[in-house]
């Protein structure tokens, strides 16, 4: 790795990493792009929820996770609806404000909304707008060799637009990067479940969030940087609630927002981002290449409300979520106008009503500035169960 | 003798139709009654087909949740699915079938029977959403029939090429896998023969479907796709796959190349021809209509006649000698055809522009479906850029009434055949 995409952080305390995160985080101006493209580089931007990023990572591409970001839809507003959540119009807005330029676009079946990006796109720029269209019948024995095809044919449309062909070394060079950065990501989870007074979930938020927008080596490097610094803090215990956050699997709730939970509960795991961490084993290095990433999607993978598969009914993974993280209660959101999260909600309410869990019910939307009265709800929400 | 036949022709589509549509409510309310599981499948790509074979009563729901706002009793039902605890920001016909099912079934039109099977593309992501809801409710197995469809604008595979034979490869795999899961379900063994026969009565109904929005390009035009196609719409869902809903197509080429053959359009002196693109306005169906045709504005297509036909407009027909295989590939292309009438309308809509030389195009996206109102804005920039054609865009729903603005759309439905008259005085004026 000879170009760095984002430096500002080495040298730094641990809440001087933490700030440097968020700076980039909430730089719509996406500053880390721009210096890729700056060197000659390539973007590949790709929508929510799961990529298989290792493919345009091995092409030399930058893989750009598109979800949203907070800017006014000037220029996106006019090409959709009126009922549609927020990360649809801001993603497109970023391009159509060239905030960021690309160089191909992919979305995915994750909705009703998300899948018409391909050709929304694609009426306003001319390099390759396409959906890549992972199984939704996760539970065919075909799907997995219909998967690999699939990633075969993005990787040719990949490299018609690199120039270059893909090696199986630098595809096998690219799972490594990418399996060590879910591992490491894996450890942070792991910190927040076992000891979440030495990193909030807010903290945990703002590692995580930069790595969507920067080489993976380098978030390797800062995550690994980062891990000892976590485990030597002097933080101590605090009587806190320990919540499991889910709804942030596409649309991203304000930082601000995640940030107000983060100081009346511990967030001990979540949904946030959850593409990057979709595959939850290493993906291995021998044999059929994308044939071992599409069953690692397929097989080794986590849930989320835009996947049906009958092996992981949403409810009971949800439970499974929340007793693997000895989390107390649950707070179940949704985007605003975020169809599966807000069908997926009824039935996770319902499900934790039986059980007898407690749990807060929000929507939020990524530009909301104001959350006084979801904070104020959440607050009592978490001191009526520490002193019930 | 050319009285008698116009009347026993003009308009026979719209009666038998009606008829039918009753009929399959009766039937599915004595299957209701004689306790039988049915099976819940889409509009687009409901293995029709396939699931006859197996004596499945099919259920629509889409179907029975519009029919809830078409008798303008939809707001009860979205009213006690809410209370329920879903969102009033989710799909409309989601939450009329569930307070359909909270009832035991009980709909305006009849007793629904309970599922014993949902089947359901992924041409709507929330057919998928919405059967989740029906698998936790009846604990019935559900079946996603996965279509991979157009990736790119253009781009569409094409058969012989080796990347359509991997879609349709994984089609069939997933056949397959179905039809050992209905064995499981109904207790019965597989039978190609009926197969075959299901799959001759579609590729009678797709060929009269396709024959039928050609012969609209006549002038006048031969029916309102928006009201009148709906009428059509149903039966080439309700039926499909069946003798009955075979005879009802052939009957119905046969009234509209009668009419066109003596010049017969609808009810209205066509003054404009126009183009509908999304879902009709059910809460209002007629009114809605009769906003564009007082002004001599009659609808002569439809994405909607395209993507809820789920592809059958295409007119594709399968090799009855070679059926699963076929049934694969008739469903991949049919399938895709539907979502490419609502992700791609735009190049549907320039062609329709020039082949059925319209006037103007209605656009008319709905809260309750972003499947297909999502990149509406969008395509109609595309077919303004492309066309020099006026088009209209108004928002509403498909079942909820509180987003239905019925004066406010009048008054944009009066402004834009305004501007169209206007423009026709103004090429007048420039030609003399």
């Amino acid at each position: 790795m000879t170009l760095r995409l984002f430096e500002t952080w080495q040298n730094q305390t641990l809440e001087g990493i933490f700030a440097e995160c968020r700076e980039l985080a909430e730089d719509a101006d996406f500053p880390t792009v721009k210096r890729w493209r700056e060197n000659g580089g390539k973007v590949l931007g790709h929508f929510q929820v799961y990529f298989p990023e290792e493919i345009a990572h091995a092409a030399g591409m930058l893989p750009l996770k598109m979800r949203g970001a907070p800017v006014e839809p000037t220029h996106s507003d006019s090409r959709f609806g009126s009922y549609l959540c927020s990360i649809l119009k801001t993603s497109l807005e970023l391009v159509l404000s060239n905030r960021v330029e690309l160089d191909m676009f992919v979305t995915h079946p994750i909705c009703d909304a998300a899948r018409n990006l391909a050709a929304v796109w694609g009426r306003n720029y001319s390099y390759p707008c396409q959906i890549l269209y992972l199984p939704q019948n996760a539970n065919s024995k075909a799907s997995a060799e219909y998967l690999r095809g699939e990633y075969e044919r993005v990787k040719g449309d990949i490299e018609a637009v690199t120039g270059s062909k893909v090696t199986d070394e630098a595809l096998k060079n690219s799972i490594a990067v990418y399996n060590e950065n879910r591992s490491l990501l894996r450890k942070i989870y792991e910190i927040k479940r076992k000891q979440p007074w030495l990193l909030s979930g807010f903290e945990a938020y703002l590692l995580m969030t930069v790595g969507g927008m920067i080489l993976r080596e380098e978030h390797n490097e800062m995550l690994k940087a980062a891990i000892p610094l976590i485990e030597a803090r002097p933080a101590k215990r605090q009587d806190k609630i320990r919540v499991v956050f889910e709804g942030g699997f596409c649309e991203q709730p304000p930082l601000d927002l995640i940030r107000a939970i983060s100081q009346s509960c511990y967030i001990v795991d979540d949904d946030l981002l959850i593409g990057l961490r979709w595959i939850l084993e290493d993906v291995p290095l021998e044999g059929d290449l994308l044939m071992n990433m599409a069953d690692a999607y397929l097989e080794k993978s986590t849930y989320s409300p835009v996947q049906h598969d009958a092996r992981k009914p949403k409810e009971k993974m949800l439970l499974q979520r929340i007793a693997d993280s000895g989390a107390e209660a649950a707070i179940i959101t949704a985007a605003k106008m975020c169809e599966p999260g807000l069908e997926d909600q009824v039935t996770y309410t319902k499900t934790l009503d039986e059980k007898g869990i407690p749990y807060f019910v929000g929507e939020f939307e990524e530009n909301m500035t104001s959350f006084d009265s979801m904070e104020i709800q959440l607050e009592t929400f978490t001191e009526n169960l520490i002193f019930s | 003798m050319t009285e008698t036949k116009t009347e026993e022709l003009v308009g026979r589509g719209n009666k038998e139709g009606a008829d039918l549509f009753r009929e399959w409510f009766d039937d599915l309310a004595d299957h209701a009654k004689r306790g039988n599981g049915a099976a819940y499948v889409f509009v687009m790509g409901s293995m029709a087909e396939l699931l006859h074979v197996f004596d499945f009563p099919l259920v629509l729901p889409e179907i029975t949740s519009l029919q809830t706002a078409v008798r303008r009793v939809a707001d009860k039902y979205l009213a006690e699915a809410e209370d329920y605890g879903y969102s009033p920001d989710i799909c409309g016909y989601v939450k009329a079938d569930i307070a359909v099912q909270l009832r035991g079934g009980d709909h305006p039109m009849g007793q629904i029977p309970k599922p014993a099977i949902a089947v359901m593309t992924n041409a709507c992501n929330t057919y998928i959403k919405w059967a989740e809801i029906w698998e936790r409710m009846y604990g019935i197995p559900l079946f996603v029939l996965d279509v991979p469809a157009t990736r790119q604008a253009g781009g569409q595979f094409q058969p012989g090429s080796s990347d359509f034979e991997r879609d349709r490869k994984y089609v069939e795999a997933q056949i397959r896998e179905l039809i050992t899961l209905c064995e499981q379900v109904t207790k019965k063994k597989f039978d190609i023969d009926r197969l075959r026969e299901t799959l001759g009565y579609a590729n009678e109904m797709n060929k009269g479907w396709r024959r039928v929005l050609e012969l609209n390009k006549s002038k006048p035009s031969l029916f309102n796709a928006v009201t009148d196609g709906t009428v059509y719409l149903g039966v080439s869902n309700n039926l499909r796959g069946t003798k009955k809903g075979a005879q009802f197509f052939k009957n119905l080429v046969e009234e509209m190349e009668y009419k066109a053959a003596h010049g017969i359009g609808t009810q209205i002196e066509e003054k404009y021809r126009l183009g509908f693109v999304g879902v009709p306005c059910y809460p209002i169906f007629r009114r809605f209509s009769e906003m564009f045709t007082e002004w001599g504005g009659n609808f002569v297509h439809s994405t909607y006649l395209n993507f809820a036909s789920g592809g059958g407009s295409m007119g594709y027909e399968y090799d009855v000698n070679r059926p699963v295989e076929s049934l694969a590939e008739g469903f991949l292309i049919s399938v895709r055809e539907a979502m490419d009438n609502m992700f791609h309308q735009d190049r549907v809509v320039i062609d329709w522009v020039k082949n059925y030389d319209l006037d103007g195009v209605v656009y008319h996206p709905i809260k309750s479906c972003r499947t297909v109102s999502t990149g509406l804005a969008d395509g109609r920039r595309a077919m303004m850029a492309a066309t020099d054609i006026p088009s209209l865009f108004i928002e509403s729903d498909m079942m909820d009434k509180r987003v239905v603005s019925e004066a406010q759309m009048k008054n944009r439905a009066d402004a834009f055949f305004e501007g169209l008259a206007s423009r026709r005085e103004m090429a007048k004026i420039a030609q003399s």
